[in-house]
């Protein structure tokens, strides 16, 4: 195995090690994704149609609010005894700590969707017009495009003042055509209107034109000085 | 010297584009005198972008050469662009308002520009919040995302809607400005360009006179303390 794979595989590792000993992530995401569905359910009131229509932009406000509160702990762990230091200062390569940390988070928010679904589905009445089987992809790319681009971005807000109110003013204006591309495909598959193909399409342009970026420029935020 | 010259020439430039958009342009048949405000829209729309492209030209050169006089550049560029962009979105509910009977609407051309507006604000704002040398890489990371982002929101946003009017100046057929009203937008466009420059040039002296600024506060800081530990 190439120490790149290696050493992404051992980051990897280590923290989900740290999170099944801890659970820090997912529950805070947890509680707090289900707050949003509690709350929204109060403030729209919807019938089962209206649910079938709101519910896509529902499920991704809430996972990308989520989202953000695991993304910045993320690295915080890391600041910790200096280890973002030590981590400078060795020789292992910049872009397997970056992937390692955004498969990672990947896992977590996955984790989390998946246990929360169900709820969406009971709260909100939810039967899938469309072919259900067509949520699977938009729900790993969806993801995926929320954790890279969001674990890069975790990575600058942690060198500004007020890194936890940093991480969604710079995130959140990216991420709206990928935001845009899990909602309309998301709902479209309740709805059955008419087939996410396009969105994700869109999803996978998104993923690899931004994971390349990332990887790209990672080492360069990280040495940063 | 420089400086005043090109300041004289861009205050003639903006006349001479006024008085090409409100007099000599022919009247407009449907809209009347409201079709007038194109004059201002369409321009700062180029400009902004232009200087949204130069950000994202200047922040590869600094990721490249890690030279402070591009990342000076490129904050100057973004902070000017991101006015242009503002007049952009101000100038169009304007014209919006009378024409379409609406201020604003979720179609492909606005979206865009307001994502666009939305993305360079998040820039400016990772400028003000971040701290100590890093603040230029941090930036131009987030620049190249940005401007990278631009493309993939106007064919996401285009997929879901459009009410803008289809390009007037090089559409299909029935499109096409009368020879007066092409002499006004391109005035305008130069004229804005100009004074765009101005307003750049101005930026990016302050930027490099902060930069030194904060050099010499750091050698400073130095000094006192080597002097502190030979005492």
């Amino acid at each position: 195995m190439s120490s790149l794979a290696a050493v992404t595989v051992s980051n990897l590792r280590k923290d989900v090690r740290l999170e099944w000993r801890s659970k820090d992530a997912v529950n805070a995401m947890l509680f707090f994704a289900l707050l949003v569905v509690v709350i929204f359910s109060f403030a729209f009131d919807p019938t089962a149609e209206e649910s079938r229509q709101i519910v896509g932009g529902l499920v991704w406000v809430a996972f990308l609010f989520a989202a953000i509160v695991a993304l910045n702990q993320a690295w915080m762990r890391e600041l910790r005894n200096q280890v973002l230091d030590a981590y400078r200062v060795s020789p292992a390569p910049a872009n397997a700590l970056f992937m390692g940390k955004a498969l990672g988070n990947f896992l977590f928010i996955s984790v989390v969707e998946a246990l929360l679904m169900p709820l969406f589905v009971v709260f909100y009445n939810l039967r899938p017009v469309g072919p259900a089987w067509q949520l699977v992809p938009v729900f790993l790319l969806g993801t995926w495009a929320l954790v890279v681009v969001g674990t890069f971005f975790a990575a600058i807000s942690l060198r500004t003042r007020s890194r936890e109110v940093m991480l969604p003013l710079i995130l959140f204006p990216i991420s709206i055509p990928a935001l845009l591309g899990m909602v309309e495909a998301t709902t479209m598959v309740l709805t059955g209107t008419d087939t996410p193909r396009f969105w994700i399409t869109l999803l996978l342009v998104y993923d690899v034109i931004f994971t390349t970026v990332c990887l790209l420029l990672f080492e360069t935020v990280l040495h940063a000085e | 010297m420089k400086f005043k010259i090109f300041a004289v020439i861009t205050f003639l430039l903006l006349s001479y584009a006024l008085y090409q958009g409100m007099v000599a342009a022919p009247r407009e048949a449907t809209m009347g005198d409201i079709q007038r405000i194109f004059y201002y829209h369409v321009p700062s729309a180029w400009t902004s972008f232009l200087c949204f492209f130069a950000n994202f030209i200047a922040s590869i050169i600094y990721l490249a050469r890690r030279n402070l006089k591009a990342d000076a550049f490129a904050v100057s560029t973004a902070e000017v662009g991101v006015v242009f962009c503002t007049v952009v979105l101000v100038t169009g509910p304007l014209w919006a308002r009378p024409v379409w009977g609406i201020w604003w609407t979720w179609d492909a051309r606005l979206t865009t520009t307001l994502v666009l507006w939305l993305i360079y604000v998040s820039y400016l704002m990772l400028r003000r919040y971040s701290t100590g040398q890093a603040t230029p890489t941090l930036a131009a990371a987030l620049a190249i995302f940005g401007f990278l982002d631009v493309p993939i929101v106007y064919m996401s946003i285009r997929w879901w809607r459009t009410q803008h009017p289809q390009p007037v100046i090089a559409g299909g057929q029935g499109s096409g400005l009368d020879p007066h009203m092409w002499a006004a937008v391109l005035w305008n466009w130069v004229a804005f360009m100009a004074f765009a420059a101005l307003l750049i040039w101005v930026r990016y002296r302050l930027e490099i006179t902060r930069q030194q600024l904060d050099e010499a506060h750091a050698l400073k800081a130095v000094g006192q303390a080597e002097g502190s530990f030979t005492r």
